[in-house]
């Protein structure tokens, strides 16, 4: 690396100016899926976070030994043992978590943000900074995810993490919740305001 | 230094990885196996309590099904009881993909201090994105439905998923299965519209998650149709049809 990125860079910058989701457009299919409701989006989230930084660290500390020809199988094989390991310790330990997320775990597997830092930071980076960055991408992974799942649950369904927010007496004056919202095309299209909103915002992400 | 991109260094890379990732899997399984299982079991007695409107905590859940279910029988679509089956560890979703008449079918004797002795019968069938299942709790006349509870795998959060809130769920106490010398499973259609047949009673379907709610439908048809003969005998010898 030609001009080194300090550690506190590695870790903020995936927050807002190098964010997965919405500046690198990584990770949009679980975007869709987990997004409906705010509480699975939080908690996918938090085990993205845990795995991201777990897997990063390993593969960091192996990078050395991998063949290259073989390195994302590797790669996956560590992403894919560490979910399953995740996924038991739910069942065992918090099986009613573990009951909500149920499909929501396995799709980490497939998450292109995993892939994406695997092979282009922790391939190349020592443990600790990969560990931060798994860290910081996760965080702005589970950002987005929270902002989207917030507007499409109150949106959607009137309730946030479950709890009724928006009062009877709007429905009885007339408001019915937008069904529209819970569909997954809507939240493309609430990424997509995200992204309008912070590319106004950050003037220097705009293409020419 | 060992050459890293020959082929040997990676058939020998890729098995040791294998073995060492296989082996931390195997033991995790082992290591937890115990509590999942306990875990799982004490899941489903909740989900049970559940369709006889009782409340559990994780703590509580055992002893309260002790307390609640005070027989468990294991019957066939001719309404004899079948001896020496363990009713619990009956695997519902199996026996719902075999023909009725060589089915094993579970029911729970429930007694509830405050409204009397309950039946409880188990569904299951498919939703659209996998399996769905639920617990039906009878009255002692066997027609009338006193409580129902349903759960799914993997049913979309705010669509097919709603089938397990009460709005969808408190429907069903008071409807009845037999009307006359009929037995008609409750039938769950789009909301606002009626069913074929007049004399069935129906539930209101879910907007947008309408492949759930016929999943719901059929399951009532297909699992509770084998019980008719053993409900029409417990309810006659109580005198109660």
């Amino acid at each position: 690396m030609a001009d080194k990125i300090s550690n506190k860079q590695i870790f903020f910058n995936p927050f807002s100016k190098d964010n997965p989701v919405i500046v690198q457009v990584l990770g949009i299919c679980s975007c869709l899926a987990v997004t409906a409701k705010l509480e699975p989006a939080l908690v996918m989230g938090i085990s993205v976070i845990a795995v991201l930084a777990f897997s990063n660290v390993i593969i960091s500390l192996i990078r050395n030994t991998i063949p290259t020809n073989i390195r994302i199988i590797v790669q996956l094989v560590v992403v894919a043992a560490l979910v399953i390991v995740v996924n038991q310790l739910l069942l065992a330990y918090a099986y009613d978590v573990s009951k909500q997320l149920s499909v929501f775990i396995g799709l980490i597997i497939t998450n292109c943000i995993l892939m994406g830092r695997l092979e282009a930071f922790a391939m190349g980076n020592k443990p600790w900074p990969s560990f931060l960055d798994g860290v910081g991408n996760g965080i702005g992974y589970a950002l987005i995810l929270v902002i989207v799942g917030f507007f499409r649950e109150l949106l959607g369904s009137g309730t946030l993490m479950g709890f009724q927010v928006i009062p009877q007496c709007a429905y009885d004056a007339g408001y019915v919740n937008n069904g529209l919202m819970i569909l997954p095309p809507m939240a493309l299209i609430v990424v997509a305001c995200v992204i309008w909103a912070h590319r106004s915002i950050n003037k220097d992400l705009q293409e020419k | 230094m060992i050459n890293k991109q020959s082929n040997v260094y990676t058939i020998v890379y890729i098995t040791a990885m294998v073995i060492v990732v296989g082996a931390a899997l195997a033991f995790t399984s082992m290591a937890l196996k115990d509590r999942q299982q306990e875990n799982a079991q004490a899941d489903k007695k909740s989900q049970i309590l559940q369709a006889v409107h009782v409340t559990t905590s994780r703590a509580t859940v055992i002893a309260d099904f002790d307390k609640y279910i005070t027989a468990q029988l294991v019957v066939n679509d001719k309404g004899e009881d079948i001896t020496g089956e363990d009713a619990f560890m009956i695997d519902v979703a199996a026996q719902a993909k075999i023909p009725a008449s060589e089915r094993k079918l579970p029911v729970y004797v429930c007694q509830l201090p405050d409204a009397g002795t309950k039946y409880i019968l188990p569904l299951s069938g498919m939703g659209l994105w996998g399996p769905i299942w639920g617990y039906v709790a009878f009255n002692d006349d066997c027609s009338t439905i006193y409580g129902a509870f349903f759960d799914h795998q993997g049913e979309t959060p705010g669509l097919g998923a709603e089938i397990t809130k009460p709005a969808f769920t408190d429907q069903f106490p008071g409807r009845e299965v037999f009307k006359g010398n009929e037995f008609l499973p409750i039938e769950v259609v789009k909301a606002g519209q009626k069913p074929l047949n007049p004399k069935v009673d129906y539930v209101d379907g879910i907007s947008g998650g309408t492949i759930t709610s016929k999943g719901v439908g059929a399951m009532f048809d297909n699992c509770l149709s084998p019980y008719r003969a053993w409900l029409e005998k417990t309810g006659k010898t109580l005198g109660n049809i």
